[in-house]
């Protein structure tokens, strides 16, 4: 890994540079949230952000998106379509680059996901460090930090009047490779500094969940009337689902005039019974409680049990946009606490 | 060949079969894949399943009705119920679906060699034991004693009418089929499936019992089996669930963690009994 420092005046250059070669979406303020845009110039950049509504997993895994061309009917014919270009995904938080890579497993696996990985293999990661996380951020409950540098390919951390760069794969080393009028090596204190502004960042996230053994345990309490509890207040507008880093679930539809076709994927969410719904009428989760705990038990139990890991990056984005404050903190800790 | 999971290959409708007429029919669909090498290297085992799709309708998840032991074409029973078996049951020969598959596990029929068998379905239940059925009967030999217990509302909801005529003839596969409510001119089994299970009494030494049909259904028949004495570990069913990709990444048809497009649709009761989520 190298470590660089970049004088806050050279951010710009480093984008324009980056510009040259690359599509670049980066955070841009639009109306009054932020959300990861294309830019074609620096001074689009909005970097004084918290994080963006909707996550970046969407450039990587679109909300709606063309599967396949066909002419409809049944005389048909199949036209396939083409996977994107280079592009860089600027301003990147630290759990959001994390969340990406808990998607690979899901696209990954017996059937790969040409969208997806095509995507992943053709984009850079450059991550920005949270200095002032937000009031529901909780990254640190999974061993995280917010400036973390584990799941991208450049890390920039605000140290003051200079970024700490950390380049820290191929992709990353393409970015500044021939940068060297932008970036000098860091000294021994910028490394102390960036590990102060880490310190400080975690010490400012106030709260925690507690995942200790959360997979044994839901385990033991499928059954259990905890989850019509929960499931009380929710309304299953899926607003959750719908801006988690980690849903990866998706409907497949056919869009079709009479001559012209695609086949389209969607997000979906396990909020809507349809989701789950059959043709002969029947529901296996007919009830908001059945989708309520779907949702928990998908990142905390049957994700980690396939993959490993907890589907849940500690970002907040349920916790501040439910409309009616469910909080997934507080459903995962006192499930823990649940008498089995 | 392409490596693209989603994107289906062309096939084209080369029959299509009444099995059952009136409120709730269903048609076999046999289909040939329009490239050659594909058709050939298409290979499945009893049990598994395959994306069908009418484009410009949507794509729909069904059990391979046919046997692997038949060979230049692939089948599918579809009972006409939503958006798109209902644009399939109007379908004619020579019209063109996209096939994907194909998915997801399949019966042990290596495994269950010198077993005797035990097959309990109802209504389309009966499609995916279609499959297993005409393989170990095109595989006799390999296989002990085979009971085919079948039922269905009345005799008009009987599928596959002709192939059980045929196998009813052979003195080395037992059928017993069933029908729910009295008819005039039926001289079989009235009674439901479970039901006719006990009457007919399969001895659970050295067998295996496959079961398939509506969930109400399955629910007795286990309970019936193990009243014969059939162990969790010698009762097998296959499931369904709305699916979309069917590889085990739309995320709906799920139970507990497992998928029931790639990880089942397969399960041994054994299995189902340790996992918990709806089903």
């Amino acid at each position: 890994m190298d470590k660089m420092v970049l004088s806050k005046g050279d951010l710009s250059k480093f984008i324009t540079e980056i510009l040259k070669k690359n599509k670049v979406f980066a955070p841009v303020k639009s109306d009054d949230t932020i959300l990861f845009k294309q830019i074609t110039k620096p001074s689009e950049l909005n970097i004084d952000f918290y994080n963006s509504d909707v996550p970046p997993k969407a450039l990587m895994f679109h909300q709606t998106e063309t599967l396949f061309k066909f002419s409809p009917g049944t005389k048909a014919k199949i036209e396939s379509v083409d996977t994107d270009e280079k592009k860089v995904i600027f301003g990147i938080r630290p759990c959001d680059a994390k969340s990406i890579a808990i998607l690979d497993h899901a696209f990954k696996g017996d059937y790969e996901d040409p969208y997806f990985l095509n995507r992943r293999k053709n984009t850079a990661l450059v991550g920005l460090s949270c200095t002032e996380p937000a009031l529901n951020c909780f990254c640190t409950s999974f061993d995280d930090t917010p400036a973390s540098s584990k799941y991208v390919d450049i890390l920039l951390t605000d140290i003051g009047d200079k970024y700490y760069v950390e380049v820290i794969s191929d992709k990353g080393k393409q970015l500044t490779k021939g940068l060297s009028t932008l970036f000098k090596p860091a000294k021994e204190n910028d490394t102390k500094k960036k590990k102060e502004v880490e310190k400080k960042a975690i010490n400012m996230i106030s709260r925690q969940q507690k995942t200790n053994g959360i997979v044994e345990k839901l385990d033991k309490i499928f059954e259990n009337p905890f989850w019509k509890e929960v499931a009380f207040k929710c309304v299953g507008c899926g607003a959750c689902t719908y801006l988690c880093p980690t849903c990866h679930c998706f409907d497949i539809q056919d869009e079709s005039t009479l001559t012209k076709g695609a086949r389209v994927r969607v997000w979906d969410t396990c909020m809507n019974p349809e989701y789950t719904l059959q043709a002969s009428g029947y529901n296996p989760r007919p009830a908001r409680t059945n989708r309520v705990r779907n949702r928990i038990y998908h990142k905390y139990n049957y994700y980690p049990k396939n993959f490993d890991v907890i589907a849940c990056v500690g970002c907040g984005r349920c916790i501040d946009l439910c409309p009616v404050n469910i909080d997934i903190i507080d459903v995962v800790t006192r499930a823990g606490e649940v008498k089995a | 060949m392409n490596n693209n999971p989603y994107q289906p290959w062309l096939a084209t409708i080369e029959d299509v079969r009444e099995e059952v007429g009136g409120q709730r029919p269903i048609k076999t669909f046999k289909l040939v894949f329009q490239d050659n090498k594909l058709q050939n290297d298409f290979t499945y085992l009893p049990g598994q399943c395959a994306m069908v799709s009418l484009f410009g309708k949507g794509e729909c998840f069904f059990a391979i009705s046919s046997s692997p032991t038949k060979k230049g074409y692939i089948e599918v029973s579809v009972m006409k119920l939503g958006k798109v078996t209902t644009a399939l049951h109007e379908c004619e020969p020579g019209d063109v679906v996209g096939v994907r598959g194909p998915y997801g596990n399949y019966f042990d029929v290596d495994g269950w060699k010198g077993k005797n068998l035990v097959f309990i379905g109802g209504g389309i239940g009966q499609a995916p034991l279609r499959s297993l059925i005409n393989y170990v009967v095109d595989k006799r030999k390999d296989y002990g004693k085979l009971d085919v217990i079948y039922g269905a509302r009345s005799s008009k909801d009987l599928s596959y009418t002709q192939e059980f005529d045929g196998l009813e003839k052979r003195k080395d596969v037992n059928v017993h089929l069933s029908i729910d409510v009295k008819e005039d001119g039926w001289k079989k089994f009235v009674g439901f499936v479970p039901d006719n299970l006990l009457h007919v009494k399969p001895s659970p030494k050295d067998s295996i019992a496959i079961t398939c049909g509506p969930p109400i259904m399955i629910k007795f028949v286990i309970q019936n089996l193990e009243k014969l004495g059939f162990t969790e570990e010698q009762i097998f069913t296959t499931l369904e669930m709305r699916m979309k990709c069917g590889i085990g990444k739309c995320g709906r048809c799920n139970i507990g963690n497992l998928y029931v497009c790639k990880d089942g649709p397969v399960f041994s009761y054994k299995q189902l009994k340790n996992i918990y989520g709806e089903r």
